[in-house]
């Protein structure tokens, strides 16, 4: 039996080569190979083609530790993406359970329009239309101003929330979808059946329905925490001065400081950490799912 | 325990009328069943007792307290799901204790009553399964046991064994009843298998576009159909038609069946008379006739055996009868065989047309 099992998923894997074939040569050709590239210059001291003579080093990875500069700014991008993230679930799961529980046929697809709709538009017009919103004058202060019998002064342009703000903004559709995903298929009925037990909504909220929906929550922390963590445009256009995040400190080094191996090199460390974090939260947030 | 009272219930979606002044007893410690075809309005009705749905207007009372308006969480009743409904992140003894846990039980009188409740439906030994590890069968028990944990008033069970096979749903159909008698608990069984509601009730509501159509025990409703649609939809009938004699019906040709039960209707007024199958006579001779009994010709055009009995289709003036004759080893007859149908007044119903 064991034998025919291995014989017959052998055969499977077989007949699906063909199928998984182009997806994994694609990813090897686009992100494979310039990734090892990268793991290769990490470790360089000069950037091969600028002509200058090269060497071996693990120099770059040294700055990182030798440097308390890098440490500090990489906490304040994990904070910054613990910070978004928590904001994608207080914003995003609200708005997935109205869709999937609550709102049915046109009205649904209307919202769920609404919510994709940043996913359709160019991240830097999104992040410069925020821009004309938060800065001083701009339409926030302009229209509280205009409503308010008072003088207030609205300017979150360069400033950490608006950082918060414009991620958050570009992020929320992703715990919105995943969320959705795993609310819609929670069954009406098992609320129902909580409530007749005599459980509250809220008791059905806390025992029933977040658990089942903890998948797309994690599936959704992750997506939105990862790229966050090494975000570096919505913190240089709307955080300024402020903005310095260690992804904008690893795009210098690319685009500024033309330093690819030092780049290289802080980019693996995130890599690294990110990886370490995932790991060990990975058990704890199975459990709770 | 308490009875449950339905008085002058109607609810609308829109321009639908799911429920049209629907009002019901249900007796203390009662079995009942409601029965009707998909869109009759039962589900509509068992969900404004639980609470889920409230009615546009009319009054139910649990145990004399009127809930139309207090939510399911606050109406202290147990209900079975279609589906089952149980909570696949839970072990099935978390599932039975859901409902003593979110009231704040003690935790070592959750894990007694928890125990109690799964040996009453002999699943003791698999409290620590999760529900996708268990047969449908046994999810059916849980669902009955976490229903029944609360203690409830009353048990409302929707469809709770439509997704079983034949042989375990008569199974839990014994099951069922034994737990019901236990316990003494009012419950409330939705159904659209009329032999489950037959076998299992002490009383069935017969549900139509949103009215009850008949109420009462089994036996009343089956021998005594108050409309056609009674008549047919809980076990089969022959349905007569045509204009009162007072005491029977005669038929457009002529012929007079006299009727020993059912309406009283003067004469003349369209009327009709429901026969159940099994209480036609078939023969193929004119004599042995007994006095007062109706007598027809017909002839047969199809026979389905099915072991213990045989349904004959016999063709009388453009209607098809149906005659059930149970497997005694006589002589069977064949299909186009020239026969007379006899059966006594006692066993035809007058209905009033309409």
């Amino acid at each position: 039996m064991a034998v025919e099992g291995a014989v017959a998923s052998r055969s499977g894997l077989r007949s699906a080569l063909p199928l998984l074939a182009p997806a994994y040569l694609w990813l090897t050709v686009a992100i494979f190979l310039p990734l090892s590239a990268m793991v290769f210059f990490s470790f360089m001291t000069e950037l091969p083609l600028s002509g200058k003579p090269w060497a071996f080093t693990l120099g770059n990875y040294a700055a990182f530790f030798s440097q308390s500069l890098y440490l500090t700014l990489l906490l304040a991008s994990l904070r910054l993406g613990l910070e978004v993230t928590l904001w994608c679930v207080v914003i995003g799961y609200p708005a997935a359970y109205v869709l999937a529980k609550v709102l049915k046929g046109r009205s649904r697809e209307a919202i769920f329009l609404l919510v994709i709709l940043p996913f359709w538009s160019n991240g830097l017009v999104r992040i410069f239309s925020w821009a004309m919103v938060l800065r001083q004058g701009g339409i926030l202060d302009t229209a509280l101003n205009a409503v308010l019998p008072f003088k207030i002064n609205i300017d979150l342009m360069y400033s950490y929330p608006a950082v918060i703000i414009g991620l958050v903004h570009s992020y929320v559709p992703y715990m919105v979808l995943t969320c959705y995903l795993t609310l819609q298929a929670i069954d009406d009925s098992l609320i129902e059946a909580g409530r007749s037990l005599g459980a509250s909504r809220l008791q059905v909220l806390k025992r029933v329905i977040i658990p089942l929906s903890m998948p797309g929550l994690v599936a959704g922390a992750a997506l939105i925490f990862v790229p966050v963590v090494g975000s570096f445009m919505e913190p240089r256009i709307l955080g300024g001065r402020t903005g310095t995040f260690y992804g904008t400190v690893i795009e210098d080094q690319f685009v500024a400081v033309f330093n690819w191996p030092l780049g290289a090199a802080l980019s693996f460390i995130l890599l690294a950490v990110v990886l370490v974090i995932l790991a060990v939260a990975s058990p704890v947030l199975r459990r709770a799912a | 325990m308490a009875g449950v009272q339905v008085s002058n219930v109607s609810r609308s979606f829109g321009a639908h009328k799911a429920l049209d002044d629907v009002s019901i007893d249900f007796a203390d410690g009662g079995f009942y069943a409601l029965l009707g075809p998909s869109g009759s309005g039962k589900t509509t009705l068992l969900r404004q007792i639980a609470g889920f749905d409230f009615p546009d207007s009319g009054r139910i009372a649990i145990g004399g307290e009127s809930v139309e308006r207090v939510p399911v969480e606050k109406r202290r009743i147990g209900m079975v799901f279609q589906n089952y409904a149980l909570f696949p992140n839970m072990s099935v003894a978390d599932n039975v204790a859901f409902g003593l846990s979110v009231r704040g039980e003690a935790k070592p009188v959750i894990a007694t009553e928890v125990q109690r409740a799964l040996d009453l439906v002999q699943l003791g030994k698999l409290g620590g399964r999760r529900p996708h590890q268990l047969s449908g069968g046994q999810r059916q028990r849980v669902a009955l046991a976490r229903a029944i944990v609360t203690k409830p008033r009353v048990l409302l069970l929707d469809e709770p064994l439509g997704a079983l096979d034949k042989a375990l749903r008569v199974d839990m159909q014994i099951e069922l009843k034994r737990i019901q008698r236990e316990i003494g608990i009012t419950t409330i069984f939705v159904t659209h298998d009329q032999e489950e509601a037959l076998t299992m009730s002490d009383r069935i509501g017969i549900l139509r576009d949103g009215r009850v159509v008949q109420e009462g025990p089994p036996e009343e409703i089956y021998d005594r159909p108050k409309s056609e649609f009674a008549a047919t939809f809980l076990g089969d009938a022959n349905i007569f038609r045509g204009d009162s004699t007072g005491n029977g019906i005669r038929l457009p040709d002529g012929t007079a069946i006299a009727a020993g039960v059912g309406a009283t209707l003067a004469a003349g007024a369209k009327a009709s008379c429901a026969v159940r199958p099994e209480r036609i006579r078939i023969a193929t001779d004119g004599g042995a006739s007994d006095g007062n009994a109706n007598t027809l010709k017909g002839q047969v055009s199809k026979r389905i055996f099915a072991g213990n009995n045989s349904t004959y289709f016999v063709e009388r003036a453009g209607q098809t009868l149906k005659v059930i004759v149970q497997n005694t080893g006589a002589d069977r007859l064949a299909e186009g065989q020239d026969v007379v149908l006899r059966w006594s007044p006692e066993s035809t119903v007058l209905i009033a047309a309409g």
